[in-house]
């Protein structure tokens, strides 16, 4: 289970008829279990990425080899739930497969139990993206895409769901792709981080993490932080956690 | 409790007004009742009543149906929607009574020929309203559905269709008092039973309170199918909304 991404250029097409180039120069691999971490700065083309890859965006120039018949969980920026079923339903229905015992486990570390029965227009928007993970995570992903999950929740509340981000990850052998802005998540969560110039985006620097993420302390992550802003500062000696 | 109280002020304003027109012109509540009495009594106020409701059932099904699909079709599909654009604005035009009399000209005055004209009158409104209800469909949910690689049926059933809903109850809303109208005057005009054609007969006899018995009966099955089937759907339709309005 591999993926390969190799996009030469991507452009848009405005309503007013200009021609934006939106990706520039996309080129890396991921293998299964790693996670993979896009960051970059707001605007560069990051979900624009995400939804060529995801299968949604044929319309560019270059190669994108995912394994056949991967099954593929999305979490979208927008939760993106069916407003007319319920938290239960919702993740019922892109998993038909699933057992009820998984889906508690699943519903127990989201700490969603409370709500099964209620309809996405009655969840907080913290809740709703945990409804839009466990459905992504019901379906046992071969090829998860996670697109700023934690955008717009404050502090505290981010850190919580990153932490349960991380053990679903680390639950089963997965092919993980983040996009994200905030270093410190990139720095929590990947195994291999991508960074991206701004638009039209290409990937300036790679760097791997070779500290489990459950063994990263603080010192750990500080390290990591300070490279990733020497990297994304065009510096290409740096040292790698 | 209000509706009993608007029932009350309705009856109240007929009996009045018929003291002050005269029981020639409007015979009072009691004469009428009457007259519904000794119908339902010989059966004839069922019968025709029946016969009336069959046809609406018939009429609106073959409507509703066809013209959700014909909508669903138009608002997905460019080309069909720029074939179908101006046979659906003659439709939408065309004098409800024009289309009667055409039918039954051309199918004879069939059962047949009734239901298709009732039906063609409705069929323009319920593919406006879907078409339109197609168009606004959210791409975002689309995409979703895309990538979790929905079944098409689920993809319908659960995402599409709930977006439809409002759209479809407006259609059946709008359409069902559009057929009780047209199937009075299609009863009329070539059919030999029916509430359309009692009130005919009443008509041409001058019998106000026969011509009141059928026209109040079948109100009040209006009224009744309205309360207890139309109105608790929607509300079972729509109870994921938060209450508002």
């Amino acid at each position: 289970m591999r993926l390969e991404v190799d996009i030469a250029s991507k452009t848009f097409t405005s309503a007013a008829g200009e021609v934006h180039d939106v990706l520039a120069g996309i080129r890396f691999t991921l293998e299964a279990g790693e996670v993979g971490v896009l960051v970059g700065p707001s605007g560069c083309g990051k979900s624009t990425m995400l939804r060529i890859l995801a299968g949604l965006d044929p319309d560019y120039r270059g190669h994108v080899s995912r394994p056949a018949a991967a099954r593929i969980g999305m979490v979208f920026q927008e939760p993106r739930l069916l407003p007319w079923r319920s938290v239960e339903d919702n993740v019922r229905l892109a998993a038909p497969l699933a057992d009820e015992a998984k889906l508690s486990a699943l519903f127990a570390i989201l700490e969603l139990d409370a709500h099964r029965s209620h309809f996405p227009g009655e969840l907080s928007l913290g809740l709703a993206r945990r409804v839009a993970l466990a459905r992504a995570f019901a379906i046992e992903p071969d090829f998860l895409i996670l697109d700023e999950p934690l955008a717009s929740l404050d502090g505290p509340l981010a850190a919580r769901l990153r932490d349960q981000i991380a053990i679903l990850v680390d639950r089963r052998t997965v092919m993980t792709l983040l996009v994200t802005h905030d270093i410190d998540d990139a720095a929590r969560l990947g195994d291999r981080l991508f960074l991206l110039s701004p638009r039209p985006a290409r990937i300036v620097a790679e760097v791997a993490i070779r500290t489990p993420r459950s063994a990263r302390g603080d010192a750990a992550i500080a390290t990591i932080k300070a490279d990733i802003a020497r990297r994304m500062a065009g510096d290409p000696t740096g040292r790698v956690a | 409790m209000p509706r009993l109280l608007s029932s009350a002020v309705f009856l109240a304003t007929w009996w009045i007004a018929s003291l002050l027109i005269g029981d020639v012109k409007l015979p009072p509540p009691p004469a009428v009742l009457a007259a519904v009495i000794s119908e339902a009594r010989s059966g004839a106020l069922f019968l025709h009543l029946g016969v009336t409701l069959a046809r609406v059932a018939l009429a609106f099904t073959l409507a509703m149906s066809l013209g959700s699909a014909i909508g669903y079709l138009m608002g997905r599909v460019r080309l069909a929607d720029r074939l179908g654009d101006p046979w659906l604005i003659l439709l939408l035009n065309l004098p409800a009574l024009v289309v009667i009399v055409l039918a039954y000209i051309w199918a004879g005055l069939t059962e047949v020929a009734a239901i298709a004209a009732i039906a063609i009158n409705k069929l323009p409104t319920a593919v406006v309203t879907l078409r339109e209800g197609t168009r606004a469909l959210d791409a975002s949910l689309d995409e979703m559905a895309t990538v979790f690689a929905l079944p098409r049926w689920t993809r319908f059933r659960h995402v599409i269709l709930p977006q439809l809903a409002p759209y479809i109850a407006a259609a059946a809303r709008s359409g069902l008092s559009l057929v009780w109208k047209i199937v009075l005057v299609a009863e009329l005009l070539g059919r030999s039973n029916g509430v359309g054609f009692q009130i005919g007969v009443a008509f041409q006899l001058f019998d106000i309170p026969l011509l009141l018995a059928y026209s109040l009966s079948f109100t009040a099955v209006v009224l009744v199918i309205e309360t207890l089937l139309v109105q608790p759907f929607e509300l079972r339709l729509f109870r994921w909304r938060p209450r508002a309005a």
